[in-house]
């Protein structure tokens, strides 16, 4: 093994997140550092989403993924800040010591003083859900399409039904009827869909593609490829299918968008405890793990509805890792008691989970998902049973993260215990 | 015109094959799938079962007693994973115990060594996640897991580098035996021989009641299962059975060799002998009965669900040997469970005896079997750092989730007996194994199976036959319809 190197902050991940943080941290004057990413190009899955809507908030401006992701590319080539890709890490150490490896430099082991984990998310796959049926071929998740078509101009698929209605789903029924295949339905289980309300206008409604709500698909048949599914109604409070509402969809091709997952195996190795709702690292405003300088941004600490979104919390990141790295007693290393974070009602997988002291003012970043749709909602945020803050919203739905700054001076930081959000319908 | 052919490149059909490429005898094995191991041997517990259960006296007891000794050795031999993990039946009531004392009676007639009954606290001592009915068990030392299909593989290749032929999607459609030969008529043409081992599995009976008239029925029994990610490996140290049924030896939970851990299986008897779907009703039974013995089961890491057949026979046992009215032809039917258990046994005995009957002798010299690698995943830093300094091939992670470098999906293209599916890189590689299911990996494993091949990627399959991965490239699609209505400009989305 030769040396074991050593390296102010390595982040895990060349995609949004990863860049964001290092063009931050880079910014913010930390010039001992490396991206790690395993694909053979910086950019991440962003490579693969060509479709335009990226930007909007970071930028201004209308941008498809690989334009959006070339912006952060330019900007760690103009600054030279190291990167290595088709590198795969393998390890993570909970004393941060980082093995990689990859054709060009082989095995190497790095000392990371702080990493950055921003190794995104990856889809839920059919066995996930136990679909009963067949395991032939004519089934994949939607981003495996959408490399097939947009990356290698290959075809998955002529008569298509799409099982779920995430974003990626929504975006590959538009793009699978734009190349001439026959997207017969997006099949949705719960009562809304997951994805973003403006996909669902414009990649379903637009193209005439029928979303069943409240339908999943209960059967696949087909012994070699797939010959058609059995889509069934599922009872609201159950889930599941009502007998007598099946109905056959001859297609040959079932694709998944049926949820992403973090992608934390290395988290887990470094010792980062999970989240048991958002499958990511439990963290603090300063997006710090439960591991000393281990911290988390982008779809591996929950998954974003906006790639704007990863890329400001990653820069966030960013400059906490470089702050922590100057003085790990510093706020994001504090020894105090932290003030713990809960879902409250109707509020699932709020980040940060615990906000540690000193509270730096002036505001706390939460963000959250609502457990159903509400109308004409209020957040109120409780601190020890007080209400501190209510926020009016017209309609929140599970499909779009919800956020909320809390301000610091509504609360006393230094003796608060518990901050806990509710979701509740306006009297 | 061959010394013999064996029908079915499961096990059973591949132990025969090495076992007989090992006499002075020319060998051809069809197998009707693209893949040897592609029917019930990938899809079963893959547990290596102490003896206990069966029948005093019967094939299966003798063969079982027999195999379960052999295998430690085979697998050696072979460098396929084995671990001799220990099996529990467990009674969940005081009822069961009585049942547990009847086991070690009939285990010991048998001749199963190594058989005890274990109180409660022990039991929980060993396993502390079983089920809180749970109130003593039957602990079988020689109880085992193993990985079929990888036995299956090597032991086909072991048989083809020592010169038995391994035709791949060749189906049996008929078989005849004409003055002392056997002809089997297949797509591509007869193929003859002086001897013919039937190793059909669910269709062993098909070619038995062609040629014999002792004839029997091999009805299929499916089995459905699930598979939990291997973060849940180390659950159960040992394979946890409920007390045996009528219909089989019940649920079970157990770890595998690649330490994800399998639940199951039903048992249904069904018509069709190739349908291995799974049933919501199925699953559902699995995940009810298992709870008995692990009532935390974390279902939301659930990466796989799959069913798979046993061929169960009239006679309620293996039907093993030379039929009394057709010399010459070898049955190995009815290879239900503990087939797999059994197959290094019935390998040996089948093949002395096919032996025999040609009077052959054993060859003067048995090449090696084919030399694996350690897996990459399996590797210490030091050996990771060998094998990529060697070959930057290794250097190049495909399939992330079971750590698979590029180094070693073109060595399971290129190996003799190599993949020709994904499914087939998947078995000998594990590329596409792990929790994401090949979504990540398969493009990139398209592509090398492309290159590798020769074959453009859209002609590709997952396991052969029409179970094609695309319909074709962007540039062979047809116009988009137009759409009715307005069209809409500006999109924005993310």
């Amino acid at each position: 093994m030769p040396e074991i190197r050593k390296i102010d902050l390595v982040i895990i991940g060349g995609g949004p997140a990863g860049l964001a943080a290092a063009v931050a941290a880079w910014d913010d004057g930390c010039h001992s550092l490396l991206v790690l990413e395993r694909d053979v190009r910086l950019g991440g899955i962003l490579q693969q989403c060509i479709h335009n809507g990226f930007g909007l908030h970071v930028f201004h401006e209308e941008l498809t993924g690989p334009e959006y992701a070339d912006r952060y590319i330019r900007q760690v080539q103009e600054r030279g800040i190291p990167f290595q890709c088709d590198t795969m890490v393998l390890d993570i150490s909970p004393q941060r010591l980082v093995t990689a490896v990859s054709p060009a430099h082989g095995l190497v082991q790095i000392q990371a003083g702080a990493i950055i984990l921003a190794m995104g998310c990856r889809e839920r796959p059919r066995g996930a859900l136990a679909i009963p049926g067949t395991n032939c071929a004519g089934i994949m998740t939607t981003g495996t399409a959408q490399r097939l078509v947009n990356l290698e101009s290959l075809v998955p698929g002529r008569r298509i039904v799409i099982l779920g209605s995430g974003d990626i789903g929504l975006i590959m029924a538009r793009r699978m009827t734009c190349i001439g295949a026959k997207v017969l339905a997006c099949v949705e289980l719960m009562p809304f869909s997951s994805g973003l309300t403006r996909n669902v206008v414009q990649c379903l409604h637009d193209y005439d593609i029928p979303l069943l709500l409240s339908h999943t698909v209960i059967a696949i048949e087909g012994r070699e490829r797939l010959t058609g599914v059995t889509i069934a109604e599922v009872d609201l409070a159950t889930r599941k299918p009502i007998p007598g509402t099946e109905e056959q969809i001859a297609c040959d091709t079932l694709l998944l968008s049926v949820g992403l997952i973090p992608e934390n195996e290395l988290s887990l190795s470094a010792g980062v405890s999970l989240s048991e709702v958002t499958q990511g690292p439990l963290v603090d405003q300063n997006l710090l793990t439960d591991v000393p300088g281990v911290f988390a941004c982008g779809n591996v600490l929950h998954v974003h509805d906006l790639v704007d979104e990863v890329s400001e919390e990653s820069a966030r990141a960013g400059l906490a890792a470089l702050a922590w790295i100057r003085d790990p007693a510093g706020p994001a290393g504090s020894s105090l008691e932290p003030i713990r974070v809960r879902d409250g009602k109707g509020v699932r997988g709020i980040v940060p989970q615990q906000i540690s002291r000193p509270v730096q003012p002036p505001k706390l970043h939460l963000t959250f998902r609502p457990d159903a749709v509400y109308k004409q909602a209020t957040i109120r945020v409780e601190v020890d049973g007080e209400t501190v803050l209510r926020q009016k919203r017209l309609i929140m739905t599970p499909g779009e993260m919800a956020v909320v700054d809390l301000p610091t001076g509504r609360f006393d930081p230094a003796s608060a215990r518990e901050i806990t959000v509710h979701v509740e319908v306006s009297a | 015109m061959f010394d013999v052919t064996i029908i079915g490149g499961g096990v059973i059909g591949a132990a025969i094959a090495r076992e007989l490429a090992r006499y002075r005898l020319s060998v051809v094995l069809l197998e009707r799938k693209s893949d040897v191991a592609e029917g019930t041997t990938k899809a079963n517990s893959a547990i290596i079962h102490a003896g206990y259960d069966a029948k005093p006296g019967s094939q299966k007891a003798r063969t079982n007693v027999a195999g379960n000794a052999l295998f430690e050795g085979w697998c050696a031999e072979l460098d396929v994973p084995f671990r001799r993990n220990t099996s529990l039946v467990v009674a969940f009531s005081d009822d069961d115990l009585p049942g547990l004392e009847d086991l070690v009676a009939r285990g010991r007639e048998n001749g199963v060594p190594g058989l005890s009954l274990i109180d409660e606290a022990e039991l929980r001592r060993r396993e502390p996640n079983i089920g809180p009915k749970a109130r003593g068990a039957l602990l079988a030392e020689t109880g085992g897991i193993c990985c079929p299909y990888e036995l299956t593989i090597s032991l086909a290749t072991h048989a083809l580098l020592n010169g038995a032929e391994i035709r791949l999607n060749t189906p049996v459609t008929a078989v005849r035996r004409e003055n002392g030969v056997f002809v089997c008529q297949t797509p591509q043409g007869p193929v003859a021989s002086r001897a013919l081992v039937n190793a059909a599995g669910v269709y062993a009976d098909t070619i038995n009641n062609q040629l014999s008239e002792d004839t029997f029925t091999i009805t299929a029994r499916r089995g459905e299962y699930l598979m939990l990610d291997k973060r849940f490996g180390p659950a159960f140290q040992a394979t946890i059975f409920q007390m045996p049924t009528p219909m089989g030896k019940g649920v079970l939970i157990t770890p595998t060799v690649e330490d994800t851990v399998i639940l199951g299986p039903t048992a249904e008897d069904i018509e069709d002998k190739d349908d291995v779907r799974t049933t919501a009703g199925g699953l559902d039974q699995v995940l009810r009965v298992a709870a008995l013995s692990w009532p935390q089961i974390p279902t939301r890491h659930f990466i796989t669900a799959f069913a798979g057949l046993r061929a169960h026979c009239d006679r309620n046992d293996f039907i093993l040997g030379e039929a009394a009215d057709v010399p010459g032809l070898f049955n190995a039917a009815g290879i239900e469970s503990p087939g797999l258990t059994a197959a290094p046994a019935i390998a040996v005995e089948l093949a002395g005896q096919v032996a025999d009957r040609l009077s052959a002798g054993k060859k003067d010299s048995f090449k090696p079997p084919y030399a694996t690698r350690k897996p990459f995943r399996l590797m210490n830093q030091a050996e990771r750092e060998t094998a990529v300094a060697a070959d930057p091939a290794y250097g190049r992670i495909i399939c992330r989730c079971e750590s698979v470098p590029e180094a070693e999906i073109l060595e399971a293209i290129r190996r003799p007996l190599g993949a020709t599916t994904l499914d087939g890189v998947k078995r000998r590689a594990r590329a596409g194994m792990g929790r994401c299911q090949g979504g990540f990996c398969a493009p990139r494993v398209l592509e090398l199976l492309s290159r590798e091949l020769g074959v453009p990627q859209t002609e590709l399959t997952k396991f052969g036959g029409a179970s094609r991965i695309l319909c074709g490239t962007l540039g062979e699609m047809p116009e988009p319809q137009p759409r009715a209505g307005q069209e809409r400009t500006g999109e924005t989305h993310a």
